[in-house]
């Protein structure tokens, strides 16, 4: 169950690079360490799986908020009643 | 009862909403709240993590807003300034409830990552996935069940979407600690989505993979 899945010669090569994963797709790594990285991935199926599903997981993270769930009913209302208080200035009042 | 039923549509443009709001029309108030609250709730619950605490950062919000419409200079949207407040808002209401020690010291007792497991691989549309409710809660959960350090650094990077620098200058702390947290929370995140998706390794001999629960 708790076995490692990357299968190949150097799990500890696989544990130093997956920690340059988020700046590799940030796009923070250096040019030498992408390429690097980038070999190591060409010959390390398992790191390639790990690299597309954190990348997509950030790009779900990123449309997270395009639909923002509704406000409920009585936060709105209570937001409104809050808003509708003297202490927001009412200029323009006679 | 879905609070006040008002015709939006008569501050569809940001210019007429702003000119409603500086002549105190009660309905361009109404329009704010209707069209940027929900974000701004959405987005101070997954940084306060509570609830009531999120309705307080809402109101606040809301009320300096307001307050501060006359020197609002249009240089950005007023979604981006509303946004703006809310997050700093936030971000104020973290630091007062807790000692700016503790962010940081949180952080390091956390286990060191283990090898991340590379599950099948799996391929979602964002775009879809945005329209996905249940994903969408799902992730929401698992963003608010993060310790605190790990789903303030995620919320700042990857859905408020500001950078490195700008994430530890808000925090106190060095952009290699938001990196280490972003790492952190990030693969936390996709093991989760993984399980959701139902994509658990199977390339071993045992004989059936789990159904996510």
């Amino acid at each position: 169950m708790t076995k490692p899945q990357h299968h190949h010669h150097s799990l500890e090569r696989c544990r130093t690079l997956i920690a340059q994963l988020n700046d590799y797709l940030d796009g923070d790594l250096p040019p030498d360490l992408c390429a690097e990285l980038e070999a190591h991935l060409a010959g390390c199926p398992d790191c390639q799986v790990v690299l597309g599903t954190l990348n997509q997981t950030v790009q779900i993270l990123h449309t997270l908020d395009a639909v923002p769930p509704p406000l409920p009913a009585d936060l709105e209302a209570r937001l409104l009643a809050r808003l509708a208080l003297p202490s927001v200035p009412a200029r323009g009042k006679p | 009862m879905p609070g006040l039923i008002i015709n939006l549509s008569i501050y569809a443009d940001e210019a007429a909403l702003l000119a409603g709001l500086r002549r105190h029309d009660p309905d361009a108030c109404t329009c704010l709240v209707k069209r940027f609250a929900p974000l701004v709730y959405a987005r101070a619950l997954r940084l306060v993590g509570d609830p009531d605490d999120a309705e307080g950062v809402l109101q606040t919000t809301f009320i300096k807003t307001c307050d501060a419409l006359p020197n609002f200079d249009g240089a950005s949207s007023l979604g981006t300034w509303i946004y703006r407040i809310a997050t700093n808002e936030g971000l104020m209401l973290l630091r007062q409830r807790r000692p700016q020690v503790a962010l940081d010291v949180v952080a390091e007792l956390l286990p060191a990552d283990e090898l991340p497991q590379p599950h099948h691989s799996w391929t979602i549309d964002p775009g879809r996935a945005a329209l996905n409710g249940e994903l969408r809660d799902q992730l929401a959960q698992a963003i608010a069940a993060l310790p605190e350090p790990l789903r303030v650094v995620v919320t700042l990077r990857d859905i408020v979407e500001l950078s490195t620098e700008e994430t530890a200058a808000q925090l106190g702390i060095t952009p290699g600690a938001v990196k280490v947290r972003l790492h952190r929370a990030r693969l936390r995140l996709r093991d989760l989505l993984a399980g959701y998706l139902g994509f658990v390794t199977e390339d071993d001999d045992d004989q059936t993979a789990a159904p996510p629960p």
